[in-house]
């Protein structure tokens, strides 16, 4: 399905250079008591909002961003969904950081949200050029592997798997995984604990 | 030849469907636990697409979360609460899958019923909506942590895609000294390799320290895996597993059951197989530890005082220096003494009957001191029941703890059950984070279920080696 690829991000910046932000943070439990992921993007970081009103996602430069910069270990914590939804429905598209907690990734490889990683040296470019101009374009390249920014350009990484899906327009998992369901069901054939332990 | 895979490898093989060209591969997944807060939207995602549950039978469903632990009856005063439970039920009675609903004995958190019901077996690939699906890694089994898309997809088809993660032994080696329990080896263990010291790896706890533990410690332990940033943590089967599988309404009976131990046994990595990484701890360095700040890996020894900013490299100072503030604590300090409001022994971390016991030997004869609330919730009904038959209720109760219904209730808040304003809380749970006791500004210090007791007791955090050897 050509319309699902997604080869580049292009938008405005939210710089967030902090480690270790978890889900918790990102959407505090009590948003969790939900049967859909709707209205979840109105509750993004509420908590460390209401506790710091110079919070990037307070301020009204950052309102149309899609790109968040980010630091080491983003998305640690619980495995919940909420939190990539809730990043996405508020408008972000791309996340490069140092690195992303495993499971938060892979919740966004899920959801075609672009997840990448950049040396801190150049996140920290990246922060301070969208902080003196919030309106600066960004354009995270999954082909070339850089974003490019006001003229300047850095490297970015993403796992294969992950790059792949997106430029193909393959991150329908769901898709893929159900066109071999007859190579699940004679692999289940083989597997000792379905089949009473055979000696 | 002997066979050199890791336990873990040898898993990951025999579930493997196929691997694409992109290096990851479709598991196959044995078993699929589900609760009310992760399922609810990906059984929309079938109903869209018009999917049925591809193994309904190898799918169960339990509710925690959500669930008050005091006044449980229906509807939920919390309406939003009342909704994820008619959804959970709604959703597996269409889709023919077993809910072990608020009205059966059998229900309890999602990582306590799994292993207590003989669900949880060795060499199965276990995954849930939940991070700390890596509980059950403590059987010798692939248990791992996945969000709502990957819910709806195992649903769908009973397997998902993966990449490899690398396997690091995490060996521990030694006794325990008196008054250190599983909690404090995981404790040390995040705090030395920090939280995202396991990102990429799968851990394989192995030496002497972890051949000695019960099944319920080695839940406790690998139940935090993933708060190291590992996927998931393993440890070997032996006989200990057996044992403790042997009988239970889910495990293999009969002559099945014996066929299906020696296939356990024969899973286990033997003496040459081959790892990615290795580290190795000694038991002896370890004492009952403490967190002090807002990610799991920030904990001291209980003798030991806070660190210094200056401590740590300068990239991580301003996260120290963030800690440090939130939870109002002073750097070089004690963390013995830290005054508490609250004190929580429960979650699926702590919540077993041996955590229990050991908390209630630490109350026995004791109060709780005055201004601390403190509640016991025990991980599932069968763990409340067996804890009533042994008296231990009324000795929580005598001591002025709360003793509540099965569920996650102060672990994450999402019930009535949470802090208020900026209490702090002893807690026997698994996370820290800011707010995660459900007030933004609430703050939560981790410790083993009886150093919990110990401070309700005193109401401060407290030494157990101290407290315990103290006249009643
Ligand atoms: S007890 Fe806490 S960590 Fe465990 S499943 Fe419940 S909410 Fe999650």
């Amino acid at each position: 399905m050509s319309s699902n690829e997604i080869k580049t991000v292009e938008g405005t910046g939210i710089p967030l250079v902090l480690d270790d932000i978890d889900t918790d943070r990102i959407i505090p439990a009590r948003f969790l008591r939900c049967v859909t992921f709707e209205g979840l993007g109105d509750h993004l970081f509420e908590d460390d909002r209401a506790q710091d009103a110079d919070h990037p996602f307070n301020q009204p430069q950052y309102r149309n961003a899609s790109i968040l910069i980010t630091g080491r270990n983003f998305g640690c914590g619980s495995s919940r969904e909420h939190a990539p939804q809730s990043l996405m429905r508020w408008g972000i598209r791309a996340i490069v950081a140092e690195s992303h907690a495993e499971i938060f990734f892979g919740n966004c490889a899920s959801l075609g949200i672009v997840a990448a990683t950049a040396d801190r040296n150049d996140l920290e470019t990246l922060a301070a050029l969208v902080t003196q101009n919030p309106d600066c374009r960004l354009t995270v390249d999954l082909e070339s592997l850089c974003v490019t920014a006001g003229g300047q350009s850095v490297p970015v990484r993403i796992p294969d798997s992950a790059r792949t899906a997106l430029i193909t327009g393959q991150w329908d998992y769901l898709s893929r995984l159900l066109s071999a369901q007859g190579a699940v069901t004679a692999h289940a054939a083989t597997i000792p604990y379905l089949n009473d332990f055979p000696d | 030849m002997s066979d050199t895979r890791n336990l873990f490898n040898k898993v990951w093989d025999l579930h493997s469907v196929r691997t694409l060209p992109d290096g990851q591969t479709q598991l196959f997944i044995g078993l699929h636990l589900i609760h009310e807060v992760t399922s609810p939207q990906a059984f929309e995602i079938l109903r869209e697409r018009g999917l049925q549950v591809a193994f309904p039978q190898r799918t169960f469903a339990t509710v925690d979360h959500v669930i008050p632990t005091a006044d449980q009856s229906r509807p939920f005063q919390d309406e939003l609460a009342e909704q994820m439970m008619s959804a959970i039920e709604r959703n597996c009675r269409e889709f023919g899958i077993t809910l072990l609903n608020l009205d059966d004995r059998r229900q309890g958190i999602v990582h306590v019923v799994g292993p207590e019901q003989g669900l949880t077996q060795p060499g199965m690939t276990i995954v849930c909506g939940d991070s700390h699906t890596s509980t059950h890694g403590a059987f010798g089994s692939i248990a791992i942590g996945i969000g709502t898309s990957n819910v709806a997809q195992v649903l769908a088809t009973q397997t998902m895609f993966l990449n490899r993660p690398a396997v690091r032994r995490v060996v521990v080696n030694g006794q325990l000294s008196p008054g250190v329990f599983a909690k404090d080896v995981i404790l040390h263990i995040i705090r030395k390799l920090g939280v995202q010291g396991g990102v990429g790896y799968a851990y394989e706890y192995a030496g002497t320290t972890f051949d000695a533990m019960s099944m319920e410690e080695r839940m406790t332990v690998c139940n935090m895996s993933i708060e190291g940033g590992a996927r998931c943590g393993y440890i070997n089967p032996d006989e200990t597993t057996v044992d403790y599988l042997r009988g239970r309404p889910f495990a293999p009976q009969g002559d099945s059951f014996d066929r299906a131990a020696a296939w356990w046994l024969s899973l286990a990595s033997s003496d040459d197989a081959e790892f990615d990484d290795e580290v190795e701890f000694d038991a002896a360095d370890i004492e009952p530890t403490v967190t002090w700040g807002i990610t799991p890996a920030q904990s001291v020894g209980i003798s030991e005082k806070l660190p210094h900013v200056s401590d740590f490299p300068s990239e991580e100072q301003t996260l120290v220096r963030e800690a440090l503030e939130f939870m109002g604590l002073q750097e070089g300090a004690p963390i013995a003494g830290t005054k508490i409001d609250v004190a929580f022994i429960g979650s699926c971390t702590n919540s077993r009957i041996s955590d229990l016991r050991q908390a209630a030997d630490v109350v026995r004869g004791h109060r709780v001191a005055d201004g601390v609330r403190a509640i016991v919730v025990p991980g599932s009904q069968q763990v409340r029941e067996q804890a009533m038959n042994e008296g231990l209720h009324e000795v929580f109760e005598a001591a002025g703890f709360e003793w509540r219904g099965a569920g996650c209730s102060m672990c994450l808040a999402m019930n009535p059950d949470r802090l208020q304003g900026r209490e702090v809380c002893a807690s026997s749970s698994n996370r820290n984070f800011k707010g995660r006791q459900g007030s933004p500004v609430g703050r939560t210090l981790l410790m083993s279920p009886a150093m919990v007791a110990a401070a309700a007791v005193q109401g401060h955090v407290t030494d157990i080696r101290e407290f315990a050897l103290a006249p009643v």
